[in-house]
């Protein structure tokens, strides 16, 4: 056997260890969104007083979708401050933050809304398909609509203040009639960036 | 046995469908059944929609119920998830694209291992062969023709 036939057997190795090694630094959690780019589904669902809220009569504005559900500890409460104090902070520039409660019952979910007093609208999604239209794997997980309704940006984990503002000041400061923007911007974030 | 048990369910499910007076396709349970069992329940570890007893996964198994339904078939329901989850929502990835690949490999890899085998034996025996020949040569001929001598001595 010749010299470069005793090298190809542990070079062949390489290419299988370079793919584990590569396997075990994603993130597996980290699962990109095919719905980043394109127009976020319609949906019309009761808020916690049952009165109906339809994600269209926001258009025009940036709506930040947040998934949440109040067993989901500790995230969804380190970031329900956050998405309150935002909302505040932002919704004079025409900004929306609308909660979608998951997988929860009305009582814990309403309890959570007054522990945080969270004033934006919150909607329960009791069987789950606006969940499953919005491709949900688990809570937090929120969407960022740009003001033609298309999904610009899916944050998974919980929200930061420097992940709201970095997200929403770029849709924000797009006009009401700009054109719409290419896939290219769009991209899903990560959960711990 | 599982036939009766699948018609009678049939036969159950399109009764309700009629009784609720909805303009529906009668669903083949089986064949919900299998679709849940090629989507990964979404808050599980390697778990499809069919085995979880999961609420998410409930409400998968309900969504693909209604789609079947609507009279969409399999394909259909099964992108309607892939389109909102990806391909990660397949148990099983598919045997196209990129991920064609993942099938391959492993042939590929059998293949190339036996044929890496069957040449790392060649050379042994090679080898092997190589190394007892020359001892079958320097038999001295003197000593060839004594043992030649004494086995025709046994003989006769």
């Amino acid at each position: 056997m010749t010299r470069a036939w005793r090298w190809l057997i542990p070079l062949s190795a390489v290419p299988v260890i370079a793919l584990l090694a590569y396997g075990f630094r994603v993130n597996p959690r980290d699962i990109p969104s095919p719905l980043v780019g394109r127009p976020a589904a319609e949906f019309t669902l009761a808020t916690f007083s049952g009165e109906p809220l339809a994600l269209e009569s926001h258009r025009g504005k940036v709506v930040v979708l947040n998934f949440w559900a109040s067993w989901c500890y500790p995230a969804c409460y380190e970031e329900a401050p956050v998405l309150e104090r935002n909302w505040r902070a932002y919704r004079d520039r025409g900004l929306v933050v609308i909660g979608v409660d998951i997988q929860d019952t009305a009582e814990a979910a309403q309890k959570f809304i007054r522990q945080f007093g969270l004033t934006f609208p919150n909607v329960r999604d009791v069987d789950g398909k606006v969940s499953i239209e919005y491709g949900i794997y688990g809570v937090p997980e929120t969407f960022f609509l740009d003001r033609q309704g298309r999904i610009r940006a899916k944050h998974v984990g919980a929200v930061t203040d420097e992940v709201f503002r970095r997200e929403v000041e770029p849709l924000l400061s797009e006009g009401a009639s700009a054109t719409t923007p290419t896939g290219a911007s769009a991209r899903p974030t990560g959960a711990d960036s | 046995m599982t036939r009766l048990i699948v018609v009678a369910a049939w036969l159950v499910i399109a009764s309700a469908q009629t009784s609720v007076g909805q303009q529906a396709v009668p669903i083949n349970d089986r064949e919900a059944y299998e679709i849940a069992l090629q989507l990964r329940c979404v808050v599980c570890q390697n778990l499809s929609v069919a085995d979880s007893p999961s609420e998410m996964a409930q409400q998968m198994r309900a969504i693909v119920r209604e789609r079947l339904a609507m009279g969409e078939r399999p394909e259909q329901v099964i992108q309607y998830f892939v389109d909102r989850y990806g391909e990660w929502i397949l148990l099983a990835p598919r045997r196209r694209g990129f991920t064609l690949l993942v099938w391959l490999f492993p042939i590929v890899a059998v293949a190339v291992g036996l044929a890496v085998t069957g040449l790392v034996v060649a050379r042994w025996r090679r080898r092997a062969e190589a190394q007892r020949r020359p001892a079958d040569l320097t038999i001295d001929p003197a000593i060839r023709e004594r043992i030649r001598r004494e086995l025709e001595a046994e003989d006769g």
